[in-house]
């Protein structure tokens, strides 16, 4: 097991060599010029020149692209080229809205959805079924900045129950932390509810028509132990695999709930970074985005020996 | 009890103490919350010319002159100056109590690096390096400027209201090369910069600086007393409209400063919320061409456009409704003491589109694809692009039109190269009226050629009547006199066409007081109930 981790840990290497590369590449080949940006309407040809040469970027594409890769092999993601703060800086200062509202949107998922698809599997073919299965198809359906601004409507302008709008850390109250993350988690965990739920019953279908199942059930089980103990159990490698990507997906994909919901998190920042043509920013995210979902990759597939031992690295 | 209950009850109490604690921090501080116009992601007013970035210069730091109401200039750090009889030697006292936010005094060593740090950047400010023959700190509050010849604008560019302001900064930090930022932002203005809360695309906060001693004179613009009636100013960026329309309903924040047309009717409907006119000048919008490349290298070309454009059609696109701007054919905008029609008469009255078209046969057009450029990001200019691109093709042009961001629109324009390597043939900006006022001030109007900006029109007379005799000019009489010259010049060269003049709004809660009516956003002088 342990070799078996190092072994996927050096794979990343080379991966997210490539990925850098890439992205740098990518990026300089994009129209768009940062030293226009920052000059501002105002500037002449001369000014936006000599910020240019300022920041580095009228080097041959060779020489920049040596330097960030330098500056990358110790460690340093760079300077952003607007706000003169340290990447990392930004990244943390970011990281933390970015994560709560990753976990509890997953938890919204989860508690939503499990459920919903256990049932669904049970009575499959009934109206429970169908009404399930439709509000999967619902939560594929509706774009999230749609439902969003409808939350906004009923639960913050019309009952006033959460705020319109921001983040509050959790080290500043759980409450506030709780007003201002729910409506967003909702929003975004409606999605994320629905591919659980059909994946949830779509493997729990295929589990429940095994001969164990008719036994546990012939044995005279409850309910309950027959589709949890013995049902889900057997179930869960698929759905782990997909809440896995599920959370990989979510820490690069909630741009637009953050902008709906104005969240400081790292969605909007490596947004606002490329129409900025914000470049170090840009890699230094693609970067983090690519680590999490390898890693993220790596738990999934460790965490399938702990659901079913016949899988062994 | 069991563990559970009481690790619940534990939470609670946790939970409860967390919102007091946050309840009675927020009760002791008058917090302004503020809404900027974009997100605010550099912090040095020399470096750039971004309105965002000005409008942060004048929380932060302070100006040796500035301009009112009636644009008159008058002295702001400065207490009193004098002037040579010949006009020649400017002597400038500092007044007292000018103190920076890192505690040290303000003193003259201060001054002349920052306003040299200026000359290098602003237009007018490298206009008036040209005749600064000296500028010397004499003693900690007085310093000198001695000119080469005398120059009545001098007094105007040091109280400049608009980018880039001269303020001034701690002689360390105005040493900095003005084509990089400065490290620290350290001013001796109202408020001080938090730059630990400040997290780029989300928010900024200026604390009130108590050491700030005001002017006793009442507040006008940039003038006066600025008195700060607030303890602390957030920023708060909400990207989406949407959203920022809801929390200025619900309270969540005070003064929304540039919400979009489509969203002031509604606003205004909501209780709790006003919607003024925020700025009595407004802005220009601007028809840029390509003069280096055809078909707008002909002047027929360019003068056919004036035939068809009409300002009425933007303005509605622009803003909703024409009563929210105004017809205005003057290169300095309107409502302003250098407003002249001179030479406008092909653009006022009915459309004529057969003489567009005949104009554009004479120019020999050989149906070659004319490039225009739109940032959808920016809804100002992509409707008056969207309006271009319908009378192109009323006139039957071949059109290329590229939809994109500013970013790529930002950095195309800059290129010199025909439209097969990269170039373009059009593009639309805006601008405050308060940058196109004055000759000297005014970019777009320059007719110098490759030093021109983008679009690089070239007319010689032009930039001798911008950029030196209206400068020598000695009275206003004299100044509109040349501005009316320049006007005729520039329709007949035609730098830009003016799509119209257009008036901002802006948004705040009734409970906020003071909210200023002019072109610049100034937090002294704000009050919340």
């Amino acid at each position: 097991m342990f070799a078996y981790i190092v072994r996927r840990l050096l794979a990343t290497i080379p991966v997210m060599g490539v990925v850098a590369l890439f992205v740098f590449a990518l990026l300089h080949l994009t129209p768009g010029d940062p030293a226009v940006l920052i000059a501002g309407e105002l500037a002449t040809d001369a000014d936006i020149a000599a910020i240019r040469a300022k920041l580095g970027l009228d080097q041959p594409f060779h020489i920049q692209l040596a330097t960030w890769l330098w500056s990358l092999a110790r460690g340093d993601l760079g300077i952003s080229i607007f706000t003169n703060l340290p990447v990392t800086r930004l990244i943390e200062q970011r990281l933390e809205p970015t994560l709560m509202l990753t976990l509890t949107t997953l938890i919204v998922s989860i508690v939503i959805a499990l459920p919903l698809g256990i049932i669904s599997a049970w009575k499959a073919g009934t109206w429970i079924d169908t009404a399930v299965m439709s509000f999967a198809v619902f939560g594929f359906s509706v774009p999230v900045f749609v439902l969003g601004f409808v939350l906004i409507l009923v639960f913050s302008l019309q009952l006033d129950w959460f705020p319109v709008q921001g983040y509050t850390s959790i080290s500043e109250g759980f409450l506030p932390f709780l007003a201002n993350i729910t409506l967003p988690s909702v929003a975004l965990g409606m999605i994320y509810a629905a591919l659980i739920a059909r994946i949830t019953r779509a493997s729990m279908l295929d589990v429940l028509a095994q001969d164990y199942i008719r036994t546990a059930d012939a044995k005279g089980l409850a309910t309950f132990d027959v589709l949890i103990r013995h049902g889900l159990k057997n179930a869960a490698v698929p759905i782990v695999t997909v809440i896995g990507i599920g959370i990989a997906l979510l820490i690069s994909g909630v741009v637009v709930t953050e902008t709906v919901f104005a969240i400081p998190g790292l969605g909007r920042l490596t947004v606002d970074a490329i129409v900025k043509r914000d470049y170090p920013i840009v890699q230094g995210m693609v970067l983090l985005f690519s680590a999490v979902y390898v890693f993220i990759n790596l738990l999934v597939d460790l965490s399938y020996t702990l659901l079913d031992p016949r899988i062994r690295y | 009890m069991n563990l559970f209950a009481k690790a619940l009850l534990g939470t609670a109490a946790v939970m409860a103490l967390g919102i007091g604690g946050a309840t009675e921090a927020t009760a002791q501080q008058k917090t302004l919350r503020f809404i900027p116009q974009a997100d605010l992601k550099l912090l040095d007013p020399i470096w750039t010319t971004q309105y965002i970035v000005r409008n942060h210069g004048y929380l932060v730091y302070d100006t040796l002159f500035a301009t009112n109401s009636k644009f008159e200039v008058k002295p702001q750090m400065v207490d009193t100056f004098e002037v040579s009889a010949d006009k020649k030697l400017y002597t400038f006292k500092l007044r007292d109590g000018l103190k920076f936010h890192d505690g040290q005094p303000v003193t003259s060593a201060d001054v002349v690096p920052s306003i040299q740090r200026w000359g290098k950047k602003d237009s007018l400010g490298i206009l008036i390096f040209t005749k600064v023959v000296a500028m010397k700190a004499v003693d900690p509050k007085t310093f000198t400027i001695e000119l080469s010849e005398p120059f009545p604008l001098l007094l105007e560019g040091l109280g400049k209201v608009s980018s880039n302001v001269p303020f001034i900064m701690p002689e360390r930090l105005a040493k900095t090369d003005p084509n990089e930022q400065v490290k620290e932002i350290i001013g001796s203005g109202p408020f001080k910069f938090a730059a630990n809360e400040w997290v780029p695309g989300s928010k900024a906060v200026y604390i009130k600086n108590t050491d700030y001693v005001p002017r006793k004179e009442p507040a006008d613009w940039a003038t006066g007393g600025k008195v700060v009636k607030v303890d602390r100013v957030e920023w708060l960026i909400i990207p989406d409209s949407a959203t920022a329309s809801a929390a200025l309903e619900k309270g969540e924040v005070d003064w929304w400063e540039q919400p979009p047309s489509d969203f002031w009717d509604r606003l205004a409907k909501i209780n709790g919320v006003k919607v003024i006119q925020s700025d009595p000048l407004g802005n220009i919008g601007v028809f840029r061409m390509n003069h280096l490349h055809p078909p707008f290298d002909n002047p027929k070309m360019r003068e056919a456009m004036l035939y068809v454009v009409d300002q009425a059609d933007y303005i509605q696109s622009m803003v909703g409704d024409l009563k929210n701007g105004k017809l205005c054919y003057s290169y300095f905008g309107c409502g302003v003491p250098m407003e002249t029609d001179a030479g406008a008469e092909p653009m006022k009255g009915k459309r004529d589109l057969a003489k567009a078209k005949q104009l554009i046969k004479e120019s020999g057009y050989d149906g070659r694809k004319i490039l225009v450029m739109s940032p959808t990001d920016q809804p100002v200019i992509d409707r008056q692009t969207l309006m271009t691109h319908e009378y192109l093709k009323q006139l039957g042009l071949n059109i290329e039109y590229i939809a994109t961001d500013w970013g790529t629109v930002g950095s195309r324009r800059a290129k010199k190269d025909p439209v097969d390597k990269g170039g373009w043939n059009i593009f639309h900006t805006w601008t405050l009226v308060l940058d196109q006022m004055t000759p000297p001030a005014n970019l777009q109007v320059s007719g110098a050629g490759d030093k021109a900006w983008f679009g690089w029109p070239k007319n010689e007379k032009l930039e001798q009547l911008r950029n030196v005799d209206w400068v020598k000019a000695t009275s206003v009489d004299e100044q509109k006199k040349i501005a009316a010259e320049i006007s005729k010049e520039a329709y007949k060269t035609l730098p830009f066409i003016v799509t119209g003049q257009f008036y901002p709004k802006t948004a705040h809660r009734t409970n906020i007081t003071g909210v200023p009516v002019s072109p610049v956003v100034f937090f002294w002088g704000v009050d919340k109930n």
